[in-house]
């Protein structure tokens, strides 16, 4: 059986590693990672016969064999280069929560941001009826994967009515070759809570793999603004799944940008109770052989949610892009409103995306739509640009750039909106602002 | 400045100009007349340099040089700029950023520095006035969501700013109302001084109310059919061009 064979080295040195693992004295805990490591034996990794693997192949995963490391060693200047200043931040290093490096100085007590590792030791009732609640292990097998192999991650609760002044800055970084980091957030925010999350995902190794999934519970009129920024190294596996429960009158915006990693797959599902909003914005910029798989899948359970999903797509030379996006809109959710757009520019004759928009619509009353578009920069526009004395290939790069630039204009965040924008420089070099 | 000598010009296998002849001496303005599918827009953009047009015969001399020869964007550094008849819309682009760099790109041909940011703010905020434009204008996508009058300004206003030799306003009166030819007219006088010259491509003799021209061309069927002065613009507006068609000039 393949799926066997590219289980295996993982599966063999899990007892040894099982040990290392925090919360080894909790049986519910425990039966929640042997519940993770049965699905993940049984199945391995996602193959391309899962409907929703179609697009992507793992064999990555199967070929190397990634493992934990507890090396803390970065070179602190340049995570500093992605450290925004005006925001709190915890450092992950290597999978682990380093409280050395987080910055999280003057947190309010309305805010508890905490090493998952140190609540499972400690504490786990803490969070025992929120983990697995966001996301079960039969969604597919790197769920149930990170279920079993998680060491570590980050706890986050605001406390009712309280909203952050200040963005929380979560940076995942990875500095071993080979390493795996598997972590888990879980982010509670209590009624009418607000913040803003910006997660950033940096390697100064080669190859490793990064497997974080985040379970996210807005209660009561919650609002969270997730930005994700996956700058992973030339050659890293990227696998981040976001998956949300949304209350009445929540409200969840999401800019995901998608930057790095030879191969990276980004699952965002939010499940929308009465009222409540989601809107996901997103670009995929695809150079050389990367491939970058979007996956977003919006549930409107009950009536009135708003959900508003945008996503962009620049793939160059061999690269490939896919954008699968799902809506439900389940019998009970009358007057649903959802909107879905996909739009791609492929630059070379090699680059490739697969765009799949779905809409399963089982109420009467709802005002759904979608539109997709792949396509290559328009002649007439390169002419124009050349007729006002822009060379092509600055004319090209203009307005392959703006195309992308949409998207990060969407982001208020000044600080982090700057930061996006000189990576959007390095790779569109032609043009000087 | 401006020699245009025997042009035969396909799209595709098609013959659309068929031995053209123009000059144009320095600060002269031309206006060129004709029915539809005579080839005036053919004739603006092989001047600019767009593609998809075959030169079969002839030539075209700009200063002594091979215009046809040249990229387009080398040409609009030479000084040639085309006032589009339908400006693209540019999202993601704003107008500012454009305007400079494309002034910079011409200065760089040059070999002049790059223009100062605040001489250049100054700069772009006078011409903004003269063509009775918004400031916001220039913070707004190039194009996007303008006007079919505030795209025509907005030509006009590039113009301005880049202050070409030769203008060739393509249809620049379609589409506008009275109020919004008037200003895009005023603002192509401003323009008018003993250097550069001007090709006013049009259907209608009412743009040359505004903007009086020196010569005055019909164009059918792919070559010039009769060149007078201004009051051949008149005697078409009474006639139509019937009379004209298959004659030779």
């Amino acid at each position: 059986m393949v799926s066997e064979q590219s289980s295996a080295k993982y599966t063999e040195a899990y007892p040894a590693l099982a040990a290392t693992l925090p919360g080894l004295d909790t049986p519910w805990l425990q039966a929640y990672r042997q519940a993770g490591l049965t699905a993940f034996a049984e199945h391995g990794f996602p193959h391309l016969r899962d409907e929703e693997w179609r697009y992507t192949n793992l064999s990555a995963l199967q070929k190397n064999h990634f493992i934990p490391t507890a090396s803390q060693v970065v070179d602190a200047a340049w995570l500093e280069s992605y450290r925004l200043q005006d925001a709190w931040s915890v450092v992950l290093v290597n999978g682990r929560f380093s409280a050395d490096l987080s910055r999280l100085a003057g947190l309010p007590e309305a805010v508890k941001v905490q090493s998952l590792r140190q609540v499972l030791q400690q504490n786990p009732t803490a969070v025992q009826d929120l983990l697995g609640q966001a996301v079960g292990n039969d969604e597919h097998s790197l769920v149930a994967f990170n279920s079993a192999w998680f060491g570590d991650g980050v706890w986050l609760e605001l406390a009712a009515d309280y909203q952050s002044p200040k963005p929380l800055q979560i940076i995942h970084v990875v500095t071993e070759p080979d390493a795996l980091a598997a972590t888990r957030q879980l982010w509670l925010l209590h009624d009418n809570a607000t913040v803003e999350i910006v997660e950033t995902f940096i390697g100064s190794t080669e190859r490793y793999f990064t497997a974080a999934i985040n379970e996210v519970f807005l209660r009561g009129n919650a609002a969270l603004t997730l930005h994700k920024v996956q700058l992973e190294a030339e050659q890293a596996v990227h696998f981040g799944g976001c998956y949300l429960k949304q209350n009445a009158h929540s409200r969840f915006i999401h800019h995901n940008f998608a930057l790095g990693a030879a191969l990276a797959r980004s699952d965002i599902h939010a499940a929308l109770n009465f009222a409540a909003e989601c809107t996901l914005q997103g670009l995929y910029l695809g150079c050389q052989r990367q491939h970058l798989d979007n996956h977003t899948r919006i549930e409107h359970l009950k009536p009135q949610g708003i959900s508003r999903e945008y996503y962009k797509g620049v793939l160059d030379q061999r690269a490939r892009g896919v954008f699968q996006g799902r809506v439900i809109v389940a019998e009970d959710a009358q007057q649903t409103d959802s909107q879905m757009n996909n739009r791609n520019l492929l630059l070379s004759a090699d680059a490739e995306v697969d765009t799949k928009p779905q809409l399963e619509i089982y109420a009467d009353d709802v005002k759904c739509s979608h539109g997709v578009s792949v396509g290559q920069l328009e002649e007439k526009s390169v002419f124009y640009l050349q007729s006002r004395g822009l060379d092509e290939a600055s004319a090209r790069n203009i307005l392959t750039f703006a195309f992308a630039n949409e998207m990060v204009d969407k982001v208020e965040n000044a600080e982090l909106q700057a930061m996006l924008l000189k990576e959007l420089l390095v790779r569109f070099p032609a043009i000087s602002l | 400045m401006l020699s245009i000598k025997n042009l035969h010009v396909n799209v595709g296998d098609k013959p659309i100009l068929k031995g053209l002849s123009l000059d144009i001496k320095p600060g002269e303005v031309h206006a060129i007349m004709g029915p539809n599918g005579a080839g005036k827009s053919t004739l603006s953009h092989v001047l600019s340099g767009k593609a998809g047009y075959t030169v079969t015969e002839g030539s075209v001399s700009y200063y002594g040089q091979d215009l046809l020869a040249m990229a387009p964007e080398i040409r609009a550094r030479e000084g040639v700029f085309l006032a589009f008849q339908y400006p693209v819309e540019i999202p993601g682009v704003s107008n500012i950023y454009l305007l400079k760099a494309a002034l910079n790109a011409i200065r760089n041909h040059k070999g002049l520095p790059e223009v100062d940011a605040m001489d250049f703010l100054t700069l772009v905020k006078g011409k903004v006035k003269l063509l009775q434009m918004d400031e916001k204008f220039l913070y707004r996508a190039v194009n996007e969501g303008f006007s079919g009058g505030e795209k025509k300004r907005n030509e006009i206003l590039q113009a301005a700013i880049l202050e070409p030799k030769l203008c060739i306003l393509d249809e620049t009166d379609s589409g506008l109302d009275i109020d919004a030819l008037r200003i895009v007219s005023e603002g192509v006088n401003s323009l008018r001084s003993a250097e550069r010259s001007f090709l006013m491509i049009t259907h209608y003799q009412r743009l040359l109310d505004y903007i009086k021209p020196d010569v005055v061309h019909v164009l059918a069927d792919g070559r010039m059919v009769k060149s007078g002065g201004p009051e051949l613009a008149l005697e078409l507006e009474e006639k139509g061009y019937s009379w004209l068609e298959g004659q030779a000039a």
